[in-house]
């Protein structure tokens, strides 16, 4: 599969972002082309959630450049993100305890009639997108507090895909999930591929990884260690690139064990 | 029979619903205000039953005055409990306030109005650099408001150092603030009528509008019933206020404030995002919210109505001195947020929070003060039921968000 000549959704270079003594991310570079679905794997503590936040501003880079569309953009901040249309699902879900299920999915960008929350609407398109992904929240009144892992991860992506989004970023998001969930917000992410978005699926599942993404970029000690088409790249040189040699643990017990 | 909330919904018959809902309420923990209204209950029939005077409308409507002026500062601390923090500065800053317009309106001639004004834009500006020093520089709210507590307290006494105590002009409008009342029997029942009126309408309409939309409503009946008993309370509230002097000038400005911000908290974007910083100050920076400017904003409302409640205090007692800051004002104001039901946790709460709990603060104060004991013992009793207060508070936080240390102990202060 050839990846199309348009400039990408989104390109980064030169990305570094360091947490006191912790480099955690060096000289990273991505590209994200609209319609394709990308997958970031790498160890815990790779540096992968770390670049998430940088792409959504949350923990803006130290360094490097972003071109959104083949056009150089500063995200300093979450609203620049937002901005442009990245959406995003943090790994820590960041739902606001205390408010309820339409509090949350519309926070930072409530619709307003004169001033004044026009919280009927809101109800009304948050029954109508919870349709349409056929979630099922008992009560979307309930403080999400009282809601279940699995139900908060399901708000959380909900909240992602309200407004119209261009390229969305998933951190783990099925981590909590059961298997029909987990197999339903595959089906998700591949729907988005199909309507032309962008997506960045970070998983630690190389079965799901395998399953729906086109290009599996990896992460090591917050550095770039490989990409790869899926189709043409078996799951071993995939481990081997994440753990970053041919002989460890990981590959010993699987040629043992014959699995891969 | 319709069935409302139909999607989804269980079709079980209104008053089952109600049930249902009120199960499941307790079982959550967000009881609101029935405690509280039932503790005042039982507060006023002990006090009456101790002393037939309690429930005269002459002391009734004392009470309603008095509660004036504490009230409105817990409006503001409320702001600034929702989202997570603490202010202990208010009782200094309302001190410092009513010195500022005393000095400025007794000492060097100022009409009263550009007085209040400056002395109410004091409170804001205090909140300002308390905000400042909480949301940019990153010092925890109990420290910086601690050292308010002391440095506006040091301000007031400095401003008033020379005069010792300022009599204000009894025909003034801060004079009248307290003292007038609307003797015309009309002005009470005609605003209970109002409130119940429109009480009714926004319901109704809000009905009307999620019915049109297709999702749930609250039953027909839920709502009449709600509204009789709102009706009930506020006809007997002006029955009552009739019976002396009528419907007091300070009551009427306490209840407008307090519809006004409730509405401010609930139905606007601004009050959403105090709520989510109180849920989460994390997802609320994600979220894009402007989490510093919110903070402050909190500050400022704190102290603005910490120096609009001073100004009232003065009217009661028509003088400010050097001794009218006392401590157990910011208690009281903190007690009274915390009694009527704002969670000290943050995130959870309400402006009417603020009426509730003052009055029986004020309940007490006045019940103890009529039976002519000690206030050692107000003291006492005002301590129990606020320790009741944050026991109700915590254990149903743990019932409504379980017992996850990490939540329940969430007044970090990192950014
Ligand atoms: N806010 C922070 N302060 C200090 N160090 C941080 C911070 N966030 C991340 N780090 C460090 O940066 C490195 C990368 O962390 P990151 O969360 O990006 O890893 P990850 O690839 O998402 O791992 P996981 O698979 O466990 O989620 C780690 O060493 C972590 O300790
Ligand atoms: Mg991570």
């Amino acid at each position: 599969m050839a990846r199309p000549s348009a400039p990408p959704l989104l390109a980064l270079s030169g990305v570094f972002k360091r947490f006191g003594a912790v480099e955690a991310l060096r000289d990273v570079e991505l590209e994200i082309h609209a319609g394709e679905v990308i997958a970031l794997v790498g160890d815990n503590g790779a540096g992968k959630s770390t670049l998430v936040k940088v792409i959504a501003g949350v923990e803006p880079a130290d360094l490097g450049t972003l071109e959104w569309r083949g056009r150089p953009v500063h995200i300093g901040r979450p609203h620049d993100a937002q901005h442009l249309g990245i959406a995003t699902v943090y790994q820590d879900l960041s739902l606001c305890d205390n408010l309820d299920v339409v509090g949350n999915l519309f926070l930072g960008r409530e619709i307003t009639r004169i001033g004044v929350l026009d919280e009927v609407e809101m109800e009304r398109r948050t029954r109508d997108l919870l349709a349409t992904l056929s979630i099922r929240i008992p009560d979307v009144r309930r403080p999400v507090a009282a809601l279940s892992g699995g139900q908060r991860q399901t708000v959380a992506i909900s909240r992602a895909l309200l407004g119209e989004p261009r390229l969305v970023m998933l951190d783990e998001p099925t981590a909590a999930l059961g298997i029909e969930q987990t197999a339903q917000v595959l089906d998700l992410v591949e729907r988005l591929r199909e309507r032309g978005l962008g997506v960045l699926l970070i998983s630690h599942n190389l079965g799901d990884v395998k399953a729906v993404a086109d290009y599996v970029a990896v992460l090591r000690l917050g550095r770039n260690n490989g990409f790869f088409d899926v189709t043409t790249t078996s799951q071993e040189q995939i481990v081997s690139s994440i753990t970053g040699a041919s002989d460890n643990a990981v590959t010993r017990r699987a040629t043992r064990e014959g699995e891969l | 029979m319709s069935v409302p909330g139909g999607i989804g919904g269980p079709t079980a018959h209104g008053a089952e619903r109600f049930a249902d809902a009120f199960g499941r309420k307790l079982g959550g923990g967000a009881l609101g205000s029935v405690p509280v209204v039932l503790g005042l209950l039982v507060i006023w029939l002990t006090f009456q039953i101790l002393n037939p005077h309690f429930l005269s409308p002459r002391n009734l409507s004392n009470l309603s005055v008095d509660i004036v002026g504490t009230g409105m500062i817990a409006v503001g601390v409320i702001f600034v409990l929702l989202i997570g923090e603490i202010d202990l500065s208010v009782g200094s800053v309302s001190g410092l306030a009513s010195a500022l317009f005393a000095v400025l309106s007794v000492n060097y001639g100022m009409p009263e109005p550009p007085a209040i004004v400056l002395a109410a834009l004091c409170g804001t500006a205090v909140g300002f650099v308390h905000g400042f020093f909480t949301a940019v520089v990153g010092v925890p709210a109990f420290v910086v408001t601690l050292a308010g507590l002391l440095g506006w307290y040091g301000l007031m006494l400095a401003i008033m150092g020379a005069y010792g105590t300022i009599n204000l002009d009894d025909q003034g409008l801060v004079a009248q603030l307290t003292n007038f009342y609307f003797s015309n029997v009309a002005a009470a029942y005609a605003l209970a009528a109002l409130g119940t009126a429109a009480y009714f309408l926004t319901a109704w309409r809000d009905v009307t509008r999620r019915r049109a939309a297709g999702v749930p409503f609250r039953s027909p009946a839920e709502i009449f019933l709600r509204t009789g008993l709102l009706a009930v309370i506020a006809f007997a509230a002006a029955y009552v206020l009739n019976q002396f002097q009528g419907l007091p000038l300070a009551l009427l400005i306490f209840l407008v404030v307090l519809v006004i911000l409730d509405y401010v908290l609930r139905r606007t974007a601004y009050g959403r995002m105090i709520f989510a910083l109180g849920g989460g100050v994390e997802a609320a920076r994600r979220a894009g919210v402007n989490v510093a400017w919110v903070r402050i904003s909190a500050f400022m409302m704190s102290s603005t109505m910490a120096a609009i409640g001073g100004l009232f205090l003065a009217s009661r007692i028509n003088s400010v001195s050097q001794t009218s800051v006392s401590t157990d004002l910011l208690m009281n104001a903190i007690a009274a947020a915390v009694i009527g039901g704002t969670s000290l946790f943050g995130g959870r709460g309400s402006t009417w929070s603020a009426l509730l709990g003052v009055l029986v603060i004020q309940s007490i104060a006045s019940g103890v003060a009529l039976m002519d004991i000690q206030t050692a013992v107000q003291f006492m009793i005002t301590g129990g039921v606020l320790l009741l207060a944050v026991v109700v508070d915590t254990l149903s936080r743990r019932a409504q968000w379980g017992t996850r240390p990490g939540l329940v102990f969430r007044r970090d202060h990192s950014h």
